[in-house]
């Protein structure tokens, strides 16, 4: 939110946007010019059948019916390009909305998760849907209507100055004061959308935060409470809304206005002309049609304009959220992708890394003076040191918030160092894809994450090509088999987004499953177990054991219990480590692990 | 949809002067042709050029007049949509968070965010523009013919045939449309959630590699979106063709009849023009019409989406209150708790006597109570079964907790530890039997009073956007500054506070209470997942509930922390209540627990939820269930003798050699197992 995209900038992207659909474009207006020149026709025959018709008796039905047959064709012509038109606008805009909700959707997949963790998730999906929607909205409108437009503005003016000069110059003069006027409105009411969007992505947000937590809201008895905060969003919401709405739409009755005076001068130049005789009263109606016909776009354009304003300010959102810094690209065999990157100022070596593959199977892990922080301004690991061999357990442990879970944001490169490096088989890690580096862990989250989907869909997330044998195998050493085949449905049972009526210790067996069915050369548990009763985290246990045989794991525990046979034990605080051993020389040496240790396994009396 | 428009009640004044302004400027637009036709008929007839410059002065009073009565109508129109949709917003928010957890659970959170927001906003524009346009078009249109009529009856009858024709065109393509936006919406919920999702989830899904099969789901949802998006809009690109069609075949027969007319001197010149303006004038307003229409099918589809919601009854139902119905469930709570007792195998004289009380009719007064060990909270054969769910949750589960006990609740994954504390607050209705607050049944209170008694801490933490000042003030609008640091201290939150205290620019520096305006993002996403549980307890604390619940709510704590803070959750307790007997109960808790906790009435009752026998061994009562069922209740001591799950689970912490060595309960396992063939009759029961 911090780039002003400037209104033409935006409007340059949109354009780009509309590019590849060049053809339908062309099509468009082809038929958006046919159906405009065949409609100012009409009241040129109009006009002479008026003519035709002068009084009693002195009426030429011959060539009445001559001109009524050349009204017909035209009249099906023009509803026929009308419609086309209608199809291919359609077309554009519905297929353009939806290439730029791609977009943004691509992007969120490989936007860092600094910018994920920091922007609420409310907001950004209102950005997709939303702002996207009402984008498509206003494109739609800018597109039947702009076209025709500024066709239909450009057509009767030829046919005017065809009937006559003079008038002409009078309507030509008058209209753009209502151009000017339409100008003056939407200037002042996009600074208004605006506001209202933002607006509404704060409600939104908090719509998100407050119905998605509605159980503590409940538990707190808060309700008031929290109506009261949505009032007070809700209100200035309706504040903005409210001039938003009520300014634009006065462009309508304002640019009519204009119109009427237009009206009433082709009525008096034309009268008098007529009265002099230098025109028919046929080309006086025509003339008159010809003036609404004229001034009725510049009153759309202006309409198209506002609602335009509108477009534009939520496609200014949405691009904010397309063009915000995405991940360092992977490395790749050329150097033009790490161009890209150079804004990043985290490290000035990043993108710079050669590609590299990992072996097979790989295991060892190295961490040399790796610093990190989520906040220049909060230090949280600095010189950072460790050395993994292939096939250890690594336990880490240490009190809240000492930085566990930062090491597996830095492992699985969910965020980068700040400085140092860490490397797999010697290979840092910055060359590997991240593709072929994360596929190297499973990883199971203290944090379930579940999908609304089938059981099966969720155990087979990172293997969607599992047989129902290996699914069940999967289930079943996690423990989470029992479970599933007591559900209605067993393993064909919807579960509701991010778990629904599972509980959490449910969810955890499910998540460990998913990570079972991977069977990934390397192990990242943080806080795997900590919702799942001691009995099955044993058995639980026992299954990663017999699973990582060889294979390289990290855990994070706060049950001391679990990872005694742990090959070594790293005790963090304030993100150093400041104990490390297996976990008898560390309670021999009686410190900060044997402290924890103790206060955990000394029943107080 | 139609019973939204309640909400428009406010803005009657609005509502109705909008159409109302709207009509008056029409009807100012539609004497234009009028004028028109004068100024052709006498001024150009009659060469009369004062005539046509008067005429003309008329002509821009009208248009000025419609201006001024357009103005008016835009500012109405504007504020009775805008108001509308703020009424409309909060009552769908308030209506929202009355929702039972079953229909939360039931209906998903992010189908209720789109009717929040993109659906209400539908039917703003929608509103607003019906009000503007809905009168006006309609009245152009038929304004038109009867101008018609006064021009001559018989070229008119031409409108009669037309208007009729563009009616059916106008609302059969509306007809049509409506059940394709509602479809167009429910695909659009569909990309919503997979937003989310992939939002949410994003650290399991990168973890995963998935993220191609992600934009291969979204592209395809997106596809069927944009599939039914141009499905409608073929339909609704019918209309200004049609219509077009329509208007100016009507105009070519106009035309003739016209001609016919003139031909017989029964009209002039001037009065073709006019009724060919009157015709244009009907397609003008067509056009208009067929956006409206768009807009307003649209809005009446989304807001049926929204009616839907608001038609899902709130599920918790006020106290039914009558006496009667109470009294034959007192005579039945009273039988139950005797049967509870024997069940419950204990067989302390005291915990019997004190579920005697049960059956005291004086107990609707508990506040004032003076005696020991009221029942806090009793479960009477409760079985519960979530609304989807295909088993049980909760079956025949029966004990009684006092006042002032420490409850443990263990068990295994989806054992129902959840769902056991989740009927306290009613959060949830039993299918059967019934639990009691203060010996009355939860389905008697009004929910807020309930739900005061109670501070429950979640097993998933949650914080809300403001500072952690204002989250501690959701426990207790009224605590003061000392309250909220006492629960802090007490909650093992001070280094959470103040490492975020540096966030706020005070001029004593990084102090505790600083730290209380330290701000908090949305969902608490600045703090890691043990802080904020740290912080929801903090926030239950603060609340000084009669019945605190913590579900598991110390499983991001490490074990010294944890300890620490039963420490201080046990020390609060016992300052609020006599501290003379306290401390010597707490030392000899086997026997004395029941009677020494419940001294005083303040006394806050404890279920902990936990994985960890160490968090519950201390516990008056432990409550062990399996499938839920209850395995066994006792204290520590006696389930390590007799419950098998309980010894399963606790040796499993705490392995023997360690255990043997440090844990002095561990070393008496051996004799524990010998103890259990021995076990007394009641837990027999029960197993």
């Amino acid at each position: 939110m911090k780039k002003k995209n400037g209104q033409s900038d935006i409007l340059k992207r949109v354009l780009v946007c509309i590019r590849p659909h060049g053809v339908l474009v062309l099509l468009s207006l082809v038929m958006a010019v046919v159906s405009v020149i065949l409609t100012l026709y009409l009241p040129v025959l109009t006009g002479q059948v008026v003519d035709l018709v002068i009084g009693p008796g002195n009426v030429d039905f011959a060539a009445i019916f001559a001109i009524m047959k050349k009204m017909a064709v035209a009249i099906i012509i023009t509803a026929l390009a009308q419609w086309l038109m209608n199809l291919f606008n359609n077309r554009i805009v519905y297929r353009v909305s939806s290439e730029v909700r791609e977009q943004a959707f691509r992007k969120i997949e490989i936007l860092p998760l600094q910018y994920l963790d920091t922007h609420s998730s409310g907001e950004t999906v209102s950005r997709v849907i939303a702002d996207v929607d009402q984008f498509s909205d206003g494109l739609l409108m800018g597109f039947t209507q702009l076209f025709t437009g500024v066709v239909t503005i450009l057509g009767t003016l030829v046919f005017m100055l065809s009937v006559n000069a003079g008038i002409t110059l009078v309507v030509v003069i008058l209209t753009p004061v209502s151009l000017l006027v339409a100008n003056f409105i939407a200037k002042r009411t996009y600074s208004m959308f605006r506001k209202q969007s933002e607006t509404r992505g704060e409600q939104t947000a908090l719509i998100d935060e407050m119905i998605g937590n509605q159980k503590v809201v409940q538990a707190y008895g808060q309700e008031a409470h929290v109506q009261e905060q949505f009032d007070e969003i809700n209100k200035r919401l309706s504040k903005y809304s409210l001039r938003a709405i009520f300014f634009s739409s006065l462009t309508n009755p304002c640019t009519r206005f204009v119109n009427s005076l237009v009206y009433t001068a082709v009525g008096l130049t034309g009268a008098f002309s007529a009265v002099r005789g230098l025109m028919t009263v046929g080309q006086l109606s025509a003339f008159l049609s010809y003036a609404n016909q004229y001034t009725k776009p510049f009153n759309e354009i202006s309409g198209v304009v506002t609602e335009l304003q509108n477009a534009l300010a939520c496609a200014g959102r949405v691009f904010e959220l397309i063009d915000a810094e995405a991940e360092v690209p992977d490395p790749e065999t050329s150097d033009s992708e790490s161009i890209a990157s150079d804004k990043i100022s985290v490290s000035e070596a990043s993108g710079k890394f050669p590609l590299e593959m990992l072996p097979a199977n790989p295991g060892a892990v190295t961490l040399s003076h790796v610093s990190f922080s989520y906040t220049k301004e909060r230090p949280l690991i600095e010189d950072f040191n460790l050395s993994v061999r292939p096939g250890q357990r690594i336990a880490i442990v240490g009190p809240t918030g000492c930085g566990k879970t930062t090491m597996i944001n830095l492992l699985m490169r969910f965020y980068d160092v700040d400085g140092g490096s860490i490397s797999i088989e010697g290979k840092d890690i910055r060359s590997l894809k991240r593709k072929d580096l994360r596929s190297a862990y499973g990883m199971v989250l203290q944090d379930t994450w579940l999908r609304a989907g089938t059981i099966r869909e969720n155990i087979s997330m990172g293997r969607p090509d599992a047989t129902e044998e290996e699914i069940i195998l999967a289930a079943k050493e996690s423990h989470a088999h029992s479970f599933i085949r007591r559900l209605p449905q067993g393993y064909d049972t919807m579960i509701g987004e991010n778990g629904g009526n599972l509980s959490q210790g449910q969810k955890q067996l499910l998540c460990i499953a998913r990570v079972m069915l991977t069977l990934p050369p390397m192990l990242i548990l943080d806080e795997a177990t900590s919702s799942i009763d001691t009995r099955t985290e044993i058995r639980i246990q026992q299954a990663f054991q017999t699973m990582m045989q060889g294979r390289t794991s990290f855990i994070v525990a706060h049950r001391l219990s679990t990872i005694q046979n742990a090959d070594v034990i790293l005790v963090m605080k304030d993100g150093h480590i400041i104990e490390q051993g297996t976990h008898r020389e560390l309670l021999e040496k009686g410190g900060f692990y044997a402290e924890l240790y103790n206060s955990q396994f000394v029943m107080p009396a | 949809m139609w019973k939204l428009l309640k909400y428009l009640k406010a803005y009657r004044k609005e509502a109705v002067c909008a159409p109302l302004f709207k009509l008056l400027e029409a009807s100012f637009e539609l004497l234009v042709p009028l004028v028109m036709a004068r100024i052709i008929d006498v001024g150009i007839q009659n060469q009369d050029t004062a005539y046509i410059l008067r005429m003309c002065a008329l002509m821009v009073a009208l248009g000025v007049i419609g201006l001024a009565c357009s103005v008016t109508a835009q500012y109405f129109s504007a504020k009775a949509a805008v108001g509308f949709s703020e009424k409309l917003r909060e009552v769908l928010f308030a209506h929202v968070q009355a929702l039972s957890f079953t229909e939360m659970d039931e209906i998903g959170t992010s189908t209720l965010i789109t009717r929040m927001t993109s659906d209400i906003n539908q039917v703003q524009s929608g509103v607003n523009l019906f009000l503007r346009l809905f009168m006006r078009s309609p009245f152009i249109v038929f304004g038109a013919m009867i101008m018609a009529f006064t021009i001559d009856a018989k070229a008119a009858f031409v409108f009669v045939v037309v208007i009729p024709v563009l009616c059916v065109i106008v609302f059969g393509i509306m007809l049509i449309s409506i059940p394709l936006y509602r479809r167009v919406q429910e695909r659009l919920d569909r990309v919503v959630r997979l937003t989310r999702e992939n939002l949410l989830g994003v650290r399991v899904i990168r973890a995963f590699c998935r993220e191609p099969q992600e934009i291969k789901d979204f592209d395809e949802s997106n596809d069927v979106l944009v599939k039914v998006q141009l499905l409608s809009g073929r339909i609704s690109a019918l209309m200004n063709p049609m219509t077009y069609v329509v208007v100016n075949f009507g105009l070519v027969a106009l035309l003739y009849v016209g001609a016919q007319r003139v031909d017989s001197g029964a009209i002039t010149q001037g009065s073709v023009v006019a009724l060919v303006n009157y015709m244009s004038q009907i397609l003008v307003e067509l056009v208009k019409l067929a956006n409206l229409i768009i807009t307003v099918t649209k809005a009446i589809a989304c807001g049926n989406r929204i009616q839907t919601v608001l038609e899902v009854p709130t599920g918790c139902v006020p106290p039914i209150a009558e006496q009667l119905s109470n009294a034959a469930r007192d005579l039945a709570g009273a039988a139950n708790a005797a049967r509870a007792d024997s069940a419950l195998g204990m067989g302390t004289a005291v915990s019997s006597g004190d579920n005697m009380e049960n059956s005291d009719p004086e107990r609707y007064g508990f506040k004032q109570s003076g005696s020991d060990a009221k029942p806090a909270v009793s479960f009477d054969h409760v079985t519960f079964r979530y609304r989807s769910a295909g088993d049980d949750a909760l079956e025949d589960l029966t004990f009684t907790a006092k006042r002032g006990q420490t409850i443990g609740i263990i068990g295994g994954t989806g054992s129902g530890k959840t769902s056991l504390v989740s009927l306290i607050p009613r959060f949830y209705d039993v299918s059967s039997g019934s639990v009691s607050v203060n010996g009355r049944d939860v389905r008697d209170y009004e929910p807020d009073e309930l739900r005061h008694k109670v501070g429950i801490v979640m097993q998933k933490p949650v914080l809300f956007k403001g500072t952690i000042r204002s989250n501690l003030l959701w426990g207790n609008e009224d605590a003061t500054d000392e309250d909220m640091l006492e629960a802090i201290r007490a909650a093992q939150a001070e280094d959470v506070v103040l490492a975020h205290a540096d966030e706020v620019k005070a001029a004593d520096g990084a102090t505790l209470l600083a730290g209380l305006d330290a701000p908090v993002e949305q969902e608490g996403r600045n703090f890691s997942g043990g802080q904020k549980q740290r912080l929801t307890i903090a926030r239950a604390l603060v609340r000084h509930p009669e019945i605190l619940i913590l579900d598991d709510s110390a499983s991001a704590l490490d074990f010294a922390t944890d300890a620490r803070l039963r420490k201080a959750i046990r020390e609060l307790n016992m300052k609020s209540s006599k501290p003379s007997a306290q401390k010597e109960a707490r030392q000899g808790l086997k026997s004395q627990a029941g009677n020494a906790a419940a001294a005083n009435d303040s006394a806050m009752t404890v279920f902990i939820v936990s994985q960890r026998t160490s968090s519950i061994a201390h516990a008056d009562q432990i409550i062990v269930l399996e499938d839920g069922r209850v395995a066994g209740i006792g204290t520590h001591e006696e389930l390590l003798k007799t419950c098998e799950v309980y010894q399963e689970t606790h040796y499993a912490q705490f392995p023997k050699t360690e255990a043997a060595e440090i844990s002095e309960p561990a070393a008496k396992r051996n004799s524990g197992k010998t103890v259990r063939s021995g076990q007394n009759a009641g837990k027999e029961v029960l197993a």
